[in-house]
């Protein structure tokens, strides 16, 4: 079947599908986790040419608007990009924030939920949510389902695309590319449980260095993402260009899974089980003599202008 | 010509796809593979090990190319990444240095030596052997019309003002040094990289 030169028998979870994903050898499987230091990251965009590099994508060559944000947002061809922000403190500083935007690769993932595309996408044991293309139908649920606005349909094939945590290298044994590429060490790759202890001490150190509010981003509302951020103001996480406070999965998501779905699939059955003791009890329609010579007669008349030359 | 569908056909027809439908609705359609995994890009690659040339720093790159250099083949990078055993970068890399993939393809790169000659506005291509000849006549002649010995005070200086070397920054000790040797050693002043530039 298409799509399955690997068979991995880790995942463990997948869009649109009830049957159970193979599990028995996810024991020994370590989540990963990648770290974003924003407080160490310089804005050179290493991770960004790295990652363009690796997957093969080259996006268009833009238009500079004045901003150094370049593109200016996530495209198909374009997984990550730096959101650069300037804010200024309650002292009056002027503080350059600047947010490495890509998948978050949620716990819970909105994408995957949404998804009505069995397969299309899919929850590996080490926690990387990754894109089936094979299965994408294109139509742009895991787009609203995504509490962090980063899938992207391609108008070139209908599909969607985000950052797959360099699935491919990953399920080799190496890091993803934007990890390899950070020259100063804010992006970092590890177990979860390395991870969240590097944050931890990361943002104990900023704290010593005056930053009160610094903490770790790590959202309850998607049970904990993959993808983590320390924050040098982790009480307003907003002003690192629109990060979402307290991400969750739209409730227009649960409305159509949970509610829905369920009731058409019962009114579909309940219209083919009406039609069948209809029929049954009924039995099939009846028609008179006249109605079957006037069908007869047609079917005469069809064959006979067939049959003329 | 128009589809013949006799009464009976047609209830088949249906009855055959509401079965259908209920049977997959009941979870009896074909399970999709699950695996999405890309295929990993460097399986087989050679790996060449060698210097960004960038800057001064002079990271550690790996270069990954298709082929063995087998006889029948012409090999061709496809990827580039740091080199994690180098001591400068361990790795990591600049935007320059993780984009050197497309430098190396780029189509504007120079591939051999040119020469535009006084007055003209057009490069020509030139061979190596009368390239290096060119470039010693040239230094000759200056020198031996520049270069001075002594200044105006007497001090001797052997010094040679008027031409100026561009060598590369990223250059092993060793190179550095053969290079700093033959340039000071000609009494050239200007010596300078493009780390600088």
């Amino acid at each position: 079947m298409r799509g399955d030169q690997i068979n991995l028998q880790n995942v463990i979870a997948r869009s649109a599908t009830q049957v159970e994903s193979p599990r028995q050898r996810d024991g020994g499987v370590e989540k990963v986790t990648k770290l974003i230091d924003v407080s160490r990251c310089i804005g050179c965009k290493a991770c960004q040419v790295a990652c363009a590099e690796w997957n093969d994508l080259r996006d268009e060559v833009g238009e500079c608007v004045g901003e150094y944000d370049n593109p200016l947002d996530l495209t198909p061809d374009t997984w990550q990009v730096m959101r650069f922000n300037e804010y200024e403190d309650e002292q009056g500083n002027l503080e350059w924030l600047i947010r490495k935007d890509n998948c978050m690769h949620c716990a819970e993932p909105g994408c995957l939920e949404a998804c009505p595309a069995p397969g299309a996408i899919v929850q590996y044991a080490n926690g990387i949510v990754d894109f089936n293309s094979e299965h994408c139908i294109g139509c742009g649920y895991c787009v609203s389902g995504c509490p962090f606005d980063v899938p992207r349909i391609s108008k070139q094939d209908h599909k969607a695309y985000k950052c797959t945590l360099c699935s491919d290298r990953v399920y080799h044994g190496l890091e993803p590319a934007c990890v390899k590429s950070c020259p100063t060490g804010s992006i970092m790759f590890g177990t979860r449980e390395e991870m969240l202890h590097l944050a931890e001490e990361r943002s104990d150190f900023l704290h010593r260095r005056g930053f009160e509010n610094a903490g770790v981003y790590n959202p309850e509302g998607v049970d904990g993402t993959h993808v983590i951020y320390v924050l040098q103001h982790a009480d307003k996480p907003e002003i690192y260009s629109g990060l979402p406070a307290d991400p969750r999965i739209s409730p227009l998501v649960d409305a159509w899974k949970g509610v829905t779905k369920p009731l058409a699939s019962v009114a579909i059955g309940l219209a083919a089980l009406t039609g069948f003791f209809h029929y049954v009890t009924a039995g099939p329609k009846e028609h008179g003599e006249e109605d079957e010579a006037a069908v007869r007669e047609d079917d005469a008349r069809e064959r006979e202008r067939e049959e003329r030359p | 010509m128009t589809l013949q569908v006799t009464r009976r056909q047609f209830f088949k027809l249906g009855a055959t796809g509401l079965a259908t439908s209920s049977m997959a609705m009941m979870g009896f359609a074909p399970e999709p593979a699950v695996a999405s995994v890309r295929h990993f890009k460097l399986t087989g690659a050679k790996i060449t090990r060698s210097n960004c040339t960038y800057c001064s720093v002079g990271c550690g790159v790996l270069l990954y190319s298709r082929g063995d250099a087998a006889i029948n083949v012409v090999d061709d990078i496809y990827h580039v990444e740091g080199d994690p055993d180098h001591p400068v970068s361990r790795g990591s890399l600049c935007p320059k240095g993780a984009g050197l993939l497309d430098y190396v393809k780029s189509d504007s790169r120079l591939r051999y030596p040119q020469v535009r000659e006084a007055g003209s506005n057009e490069w020509k291509r030139i061979g190596w052997d009368e390239a290096l000849d060119r470039i010693a006549r040239h230094m000759k002649d200056d020198r031996d019309a520049n270069f001075e010995a002594d200044d105006d005070d007497g001090n001797i200086v052997n010094r040679w003002t008027t031409t100026g070397m561009l060598a590369a920054s990223a250059s092993t000790n060793e190179t550095a040094y053969l290079t700093q040797k033959v340039v000071r050693s000609l009494g050239m002043v200007a010596f300078d990289n493009q780390a600088r530039v």
